[in-house]
């Protein structure tokens, strides 16, 4: 046990500095870390009960999203079975009980109905299921039925679009740092910290963006439109950028039917035109741009629309058409007006309608509280054991306190590499773990200290007092690992972040408090010899 | 330099002959507990029932009654008022709004805090909750499933290390901890929320760690002298542990107490709960788990003898 070789004594340094040089940075306030070039580095996060900020648990309403697929499935079946060669007549087509129904007319075209329907269903799953079934009931009527796969599929879709969408619009109102994550199948967390206005936070997150592409009538009485009238089968729609400021609001007549959708654009940027002016970049996916092609090849000349809750955002003219999916507005564009159009485009609508189901907000000022008491007791905490473990273990207890100290800043050190939030519950967790690493010494010392009663030598006692204690420290710890680690898989908020610090805190204590306390113990007997010692 | 030693060497207490009595106290301590949790029942936060959370501070006490009054003059349900470490400081709870369609709840946030602020100048929010029924119920069921997951884990975890009689006598010693914490919550009213939960399964986990390191030494023992009478076993295992059970528990103790002292409001009800974790945990781990492993029947020279892994022979005790 004495022989503790030169280049394991050298790593087992190495780590600690290393430990002591990771924690530094997170211990310093914002400033003086930027001062020194060290805010690169990695640092903890505070939660938000010691930062301050709001925190929103958001749920996607699942129910809503597959009324919305049943609806596109309408509108897909109805177009498919009549523009198809031969044409398909069908009728009385219903949407009751979540399935999609219709009549085919024409019992010869039965199979070749059938196929069709089969042909818009895509694969769903790993298990080579579709996103619908169809059926044939009475033998004259289809019945098409979303499968679980396929709604699991589309709620799974939805959610990281969804997801996207959040972060574009929180990101876009130039928020400090939000976190936003998936939580479960259906929930999006978000976390703010620093907002204070969690209603402000909401409208942004919940605005009902709607995207829609229509085409511009360019047949009609421009007075009248202007006015807020359109002809039949149009729609006059408010276009800002046309209106003077401060004036009444201009219109223009779009078509109702809608070209294209939101969902179908997958990405919009800031690019250059061919003579190097700001423009916006659009991409569409496949669908998406075979539908655009159709449209810029029937519509040559004409004006579209893109048309954002209700307002129109921009009303190109189609000079050409676009073949691949990607297109280019270009036009009066500012970089600045060519990068919010950009942005508008992106962060499109929801794909699903989202319910705020837990909201949290701590004030600054708690925050700020919470971390001064959090700290102060930790200061008094660690004194009075420090203290207590000196007077009661003398040399062996300082040794002890040198490793009590190098684990907080071992602990702090992973928690910034590994970026972990550090919360009010967390503290907790530090201050039960510096208990749980000050108790593998008091095993140790206790064992030591019994052994000598029992007459044994020095060597051989300290030996035996780490041996021994070493294997009820790994079983205590083990055990705290297991708890740790429940908390961990199961908790929310709170119960995770105290779980974070107790794991970390297990892992690095068995370092500083085993192994790092008996290279010291073992350096001093090895120079020193002692006839006696004293615990 | 002389150094301090609380415990004198070599104690003999007989641990084991008070059992019938530490028995008694602990059928009475967990009876009493299920009874307060059963009739008073658990101060549930917002995380677990649902609702509203305002915290609000003042700039002088309020009158409890008053501020009650003032409340349910704006119709927003009952609210239930609690002071949070200092009277200035004062948690409001109210039920969730009857139409939970979006900002309803913002709505009510937003009405109680301009009608204080009218009527109590210079009041502050500090926080504000609004936790939907869907979610508190899943908390409870994860919180209850997350500890007792823990409790099963952990006897699993001593039946496979030792015998069957540790697995069952730690379970039993783990679940009264956790009753009498809950006891001990019913009687004091503090609130119940997630963090409560977090310093629950810590008592487990301290607890454990302690009735660990009896058992430990217990099987040691058992390992050692194979002649030796059960009861007379468990005296010992328990007297040769006695200064670290004492030791670490007022290590711990002394860091809880200045987190309770100096910690602010925010982690009362958490450190206290744990320092009562850590006294009843270690009461158990002393009177409960070792003194049940007797009535379960353990009994010495278990199997063949097995390779010696400790300590060389000769380890008698002089005394």
């Amino acid at each position: 046990m004495l022989d503790f070789p030169r280049w394991k004594v050298i790593w087992i340094w190495l780590v600690l500095l290393a430990g002591v040089a990771f924690a530094i940075p997170s211990l310093m306030p914002d400033s003086v870390a930027r001062q020194l070039h060290l805010d690169g580095m990695p640092r903890i996060n505070l939660g938000l009960d010691l930062s301050g900020g709001s925190h929103l648990l958001l749920e996607a309403d699942t129910a809503d999203l597959a009324k919305q697929n049943l609806q596109k499935m309408e509108d897909t079946i109805r177009t498919e079975m009549r523009r198809g060669d031969p044409k398909i007549a069908i009728g009385d087509i219903s949407t009751s009980d979540g399935k999609l129904s219709f009549f085919v007319r024409d019992i010869a075209q039965l199979d070749a109905a059938v196929e069709r329907a089969n042909a818009q269903t895509q694969p769903a799953g790993y298990s080579g299921q579709r996103d619908w079934k169809v059926d044939v009931v009475d033998s004259t009527r289809i019945v098409m039925t979303p499968t679980e796969a396929g709604l699991n599929a589309s709620v799974e879709n939805a959610m990281k679009t969804a997801i996207e969408v959040v972060r574009n619009r929180i990101d876009f109102a130039g928020t400090k740092e939000p976190n936003i994550q998936g939580e479960g199948k259906t929930r999006i967390l978000v976390e703010v910290p620093g907002a204070q206005h969690p209603e402000q936070l909401k409208a942004l997150i919940g605005k009902t963006a709607k995207l829609e592409f229509k085409m511009v009538d360019m047949n009609v009485d421009a007075s009248q439109v202007s006015a807020g009238h359109a002809p039949p089968g149009d729609e006059a729609v408010p276009y800002p950028d046309i209106s003077p400021p401060g004036g009444p609001m201009r219109y223009i007549a779009v078509n109702r039917r809608v070209v294209l959708s939101g969902d179908e654009l997958i990405d919009a940027g800031l690019s250059k035109d061919d003579n190097n002016q700001p423009a916006v970049s659009l991409k569409f996916n496949a669908s998406g741009g075979r539908k655009f092609a159709r449209v810029t090849q029937e519509n040559p000349g004409k004006q579209f629309a893109m048309i954002l809750d209700g307002q129109v955002l921009s009303a190109p003219r189609i000079d050409e058409p676009i073949l691949g999916g990607n297109a280019i507005i270009h036009g009066s564009f500012t970089t600045d007006s060519a990068t919010q159009l950009a942005i508008a485009l992106r962060s499109g609508k929801l794909p699903v309608n989202f319910k705020f189901i837990e909201e949290r907000t701590v004030g600054p000022q708690l925050g700020a509280d919470s971390i001064r008491a959090g700290v102060i007791a930790s200061v008094i905490a660690s004194v009075a054991v420090i203290v207590f473990m000196f007077v009661t273990y003398g040399r062996f207890g300082f040794y002890a306190n040198l490793a009590v100290v190098l684990n907080i800043f071992v602990i702090l050190a992973v928690m910034a590499i590994l970026k972990s939030t550090l919360t009010l519950p967390g503290i907790a967790g530090f201050v039960l773990t510096i208990g749980t690493a000050v108790d593998a010494n008091v095993l140790i010392n206790e064992r030591i200290r019994e052994e000598r009663r029992r007459g044994r030598g020095i060597v051989q006692s300290v030996e035996l007092g780490y041996k021994e204690a070493s294997r009820t420290i790994f079983e205590a710890n083990t055990v705290h690992a297991i708890s740790g680690l429940i908390m961990l898989l199961l908790g929310s908020g709170p119960v995770k972040g105290f779980a974070v610090v107790l794991l970390i805190g297990i892992c690095t204590s068995v370092f500083t408090a085993v192994t790092f306390t008996r290279m010291l113990t073992a350096g001093w007997i090895k120079r020193h010899r002692p006839t006696e010692i004293h615990i | 330099m002389r150094l301090l030693k609380l415990i004198p060497d070599n104690t003999n207490i007989g641990f084991v002959r008070l059992r019938a009595w530490a028995f008694g106290l602990t059928a009475l301590l967990t009876i009493a507990a299920a009874v307060l949790v059963g009739v008073r029942g658990l101060n549930f936060g917002v995380d677990f029932v649902g609702g509203v959370m305002i915290e609000a501070r003042f700039q002088t006490a309020p009158h409890i009654d008053k501020l009650r009054s003032d409340i349910e003059d704006l119709h927003v349900g009952q609210p239930y008022l609690q002071p949070i470490g200092s009277p200035e400081v004062i948690s409001i709870r109210l039920p969730l709004p009857r139409h939970s369609d979006e900002g309803a709840s913002n709505r009510l946030v937003k009405t109680v805090q301009s009608a204080l602020g009218a009527k109590y100048p210079g009041v502050t929010f500090n926080r504000a909750e609004t936790v939907s029924g869907k979610v508190s119920g899943e908390l409870i069921q994860k919180g209850l499933l997350a500890v007792f997951l823990a409790v099963f884990g952990i006897a699993i975890f001593s039946w496979l290390r030792y015998e069957w009689q540790f697995g069952v006598s730690t379970f039993v010693a783990i679940f009264h901890d956790v009753l009498v914490t809950l006891g001990f919550f019913a009687l004091t009213r503090f609130e119940f929320d997630l963090n409560i939960v977090a310093a629950v399964l810590t008592i487990i986990g301290y607890s454990i760690n302690d009735k660990i390191v009896i058992d430990d030494r217990i099987r040691e023992n058992m390992r050692k002298y194979r002649q030796m009478d059960m009861r007379a076993l468990i005296d010992l295992s328990v007297n040769e542990t006695l200064p670290r059970t004492v030791m670490t528990s007022l290590t711990i103790l002394l860091a809880l107490t200045s987190l309770l002292i100096f910690g602010g409001p925010v982690l009362r009800g958490f450190t206290a709960a744990m320092i009562l974790g850590v006294v009843v945990g270690t009461y158990s781990s002393i009177y409960v788990s070792s003194s049940l492993l007797i009535s379960l029947g353990l009994a010495p020279q278990i199997g063949e003898p097995k390779k010696k892994s400790g300590p060389p022979a000769g380890a008698e005790r002089i005394g």
